[in-house]
């Protein structure tokens, strides 16, 4: 009963740290918020079920022509990363140098805006996904393990490796330098501009790739789902320690272990109270969050 | 030959004037001072060199391109690197990634060949740490290329910043008092270092309050005040320029 919690909770724990990580990283660089997050991981949903339509519909079905996930992933991805490059050119960019809360309202502004843009365009209803695959099960050790759930933790956890990977290389090394100080970062030779769209392409792909894991787990998908995954993700984020990649990832498989189990040994009605009650205690004896580390406020 | 020129530059900032048509030119190979009291905007004057703020008016030609409109990235590109007063490195990041991440621009691969981890990739990567350590090495921080920039002591930290100006591989390197804090010991060391930045061939232009390593180590000074240029020339010129006296000492009164 507790490891098949904790697997559940893994399931969707890796989905939050996937989701937080684009928040983590846009603070680590902009100290902004990006409300607008969510709405990303919604869209990367919708594109799901679109793209996997498409090719249902040329006669690629998943069933024999197993590459049409992969396709529609890679599309997903595409669109997703090219929303969140246009986001940050189109609302973020030019309040640059505004006050902190002018970007904040901006990315307020965006979120609302793509949301009634996806249910003019695709209805208020529910959406269905297609086809439910990895419907198999996989018995192990005690533990009923669906394929569909093996393949979204083994998809975060190789998401996650590749985004450590990435930080050891010079693009990598150029974003850890412009998070910590972009006017040094711009003096040694490094386009921060180039730096920002690249973090907005990165973090809007992982919510891409989380929104159509979740879109298939739950089979189910409408316009108003970026709002709830938005917070979750936001609070996996802090519980971490906001601006940290490491601490986005350990922030995002806790709450969701802490939410499956809260759910499956006191009661599933307060799914969603849980998360924000260890928030809160965390917060309150480490407001820096667990991996956060303390900083200065910059001059 | 002149590397570097500014002309009439000027920087206004609301209504302080924090630079009013200063004009120089830079000998290539050659050290140069910038001194003046304090809020005489020698700060300004590299931040304006280093495309950090843009000019009111005026021109900076570098090695014969006007430069005073570029980003920054820009201007490190065309090979002008600096320090800072307040040192300002990357301080969650390694010595080592510390002089890594400044020759970003000197090294290009793209994403896919980083990702795919290829042997052209490899042998770049091993070549820009190997060129990092040789920076890590002429600044003596070869035994801390692994620890964490920000846990250096005060010293270091310091050699750690021009190691990083170097490695951005510049022509001219702009030095904002490097002896800032500093005993008269470590100001001996520090005065070889600059000797030793420009034994490789680079152009040193230093801001600095310690008279004496000015007056040794300088070829040209330039003296500023208010904003204004009141005096430029060698150390001995300078000197007894009557209007560098004044402004660092008040006004001789008649008994």
């Amino acid at each position: 009963m507790l490891l098949q919690q904790l697997i559940n909770g893994l399931t969707l724990g890796g989905v939050y740290a996937i989701i937080a990580l684009g928040y983590t990283m846009v603070y680590g660089i902009l100290e902004l918020i990006n409300f607008a997050h969510g709405e990303i991981y919604m869209l990367g949903a919708y594109l799901g079920i679109i793209f996997l339509g498409i090719f249902t519909s040329l006669g690629l079905t998943a069933a024999n022509f197993p590459l049409a996930l992969l396709l529609t992933v890679l599309m997903t991805v595409l669109f997703c990363s090219a929303y969140g490059f246009t986001m940050e050119k189109v609302a973020y960019k030019p309040l640059r140098n505004a006050p902190r809360l002018s970007p904040l309202i901006s990315a307020i502004g965006v979120s609302i805006f793509l949301q009634n843009y996806v249910m003019l365009t695709q209805g208020a209803t529910d959406k269905v996904f297609p086809y439910r695959y990895g419907e198999t099960h996989i018995r192990f050790l005690s533990v009923d393990l669906t394929a569909l759930q093996a393949a979204i933790i083994i998809t975060s956890a190789l998401l996650m490796t590749g985004l450590h990977l990435f930080q050891k290389t010079r693009m990598g090394k150029a974003m850890r330098a412009t998070a910590q100080d972009k006017t040094m970062a711009a003096l040694v030779g490094i386009n921060v501009d180039t730096i920002i769209s690249m973090t907005f392409i990165i973090g809007a792909g992982l919510a891409a790739v989380a929104g159509i894991m979740v879109a298939s787990y739950y089979g189910i998908v409408n316009y108003s789902i970026g709002y709830m995954a938005g917070i979750k993700a936001f609070t996996a984020a802090v519980l971490g320690g906001i601006g940290s990649i490491p601490g986005a990832m350990l922030g995002g498989i806790l709450l969701g272990l802490i939410e499956s189990i809260g759910a499956a040994y006191i009661s599933s009605e307060y799914k969603d109270v849980y998360a924000f009650i260890v928030l809160l205690i965390i917060l309150l004896i480490r407001p820096s969050g667990i991996l956060g580390g303390y900083s200065e406020e910059k001059v | 030959m002149f590397v570097l020129e500014a002309r009439e530059l000027t920087k206004h900032f609301g209504g302080l004037k924090a630079l009013e048509a200063v004009s120089f030119k830079v000998k290539e190979g050659a050290i140069h001072s910038i001194i003046g009291p304090n809020g005489a905007g020698k700060t300004t004057l590299f931040n304006c060199l280093t495309g950090v703020t843009r000019p009111t008016r005026g021109s900076i030609h570098f090695s014969g391109q006007e430069i005073s409109r570029l980003q920054p990235h820009e201007v490190a590109e065309l090979g002008i690197a600096r320090t800072f007063q307040n040192i300002r490195l990357f301080p969650e990041m390694t010595v080592m990634e510390n002089v890594m991440v400044a020759q970003h621009t000197r090294t290009k691969y793209g994403l896919l060949s980083a990702v795919l981890r290829g042997s052209s990739f490899m042998s770049k990567e091993r070549a820009v740490r190997e060129k990092g350590f040789e920076y890590l090495e002429l600044m003596g921080l070869e035994d801390h290329a692994e620890a964490l920039a920000g846990n250096l002591p005060y010293g270091s930290q310091r050699r750690l910043e021009i190691a990083r100006a170097l490695a951005t591989e510049p022509k001219i390197i702009l030095l904002d008092e490097p002896t800032a804090g500093m005993n008269p010991m470590e100001t001996l060391e520090v005065m070889d270092l600059i000797r030793k930045v420009k034994g490789l061939g680079k152009t040193v232009i230093l801001i600095e309050h310690d008279m004496k390593l000015v007056m040794g180590i300088s070829e040209w000074i330039l003296v500023l005040d208010h904003g204004v240029g009141i005096a430029e020339g060698s150390p001995e010129e300078v000197r007894n320029d009557p209007l560098v006296i004044e402004a660092y000492l008040g006004r001789e009164t008649t008994h």
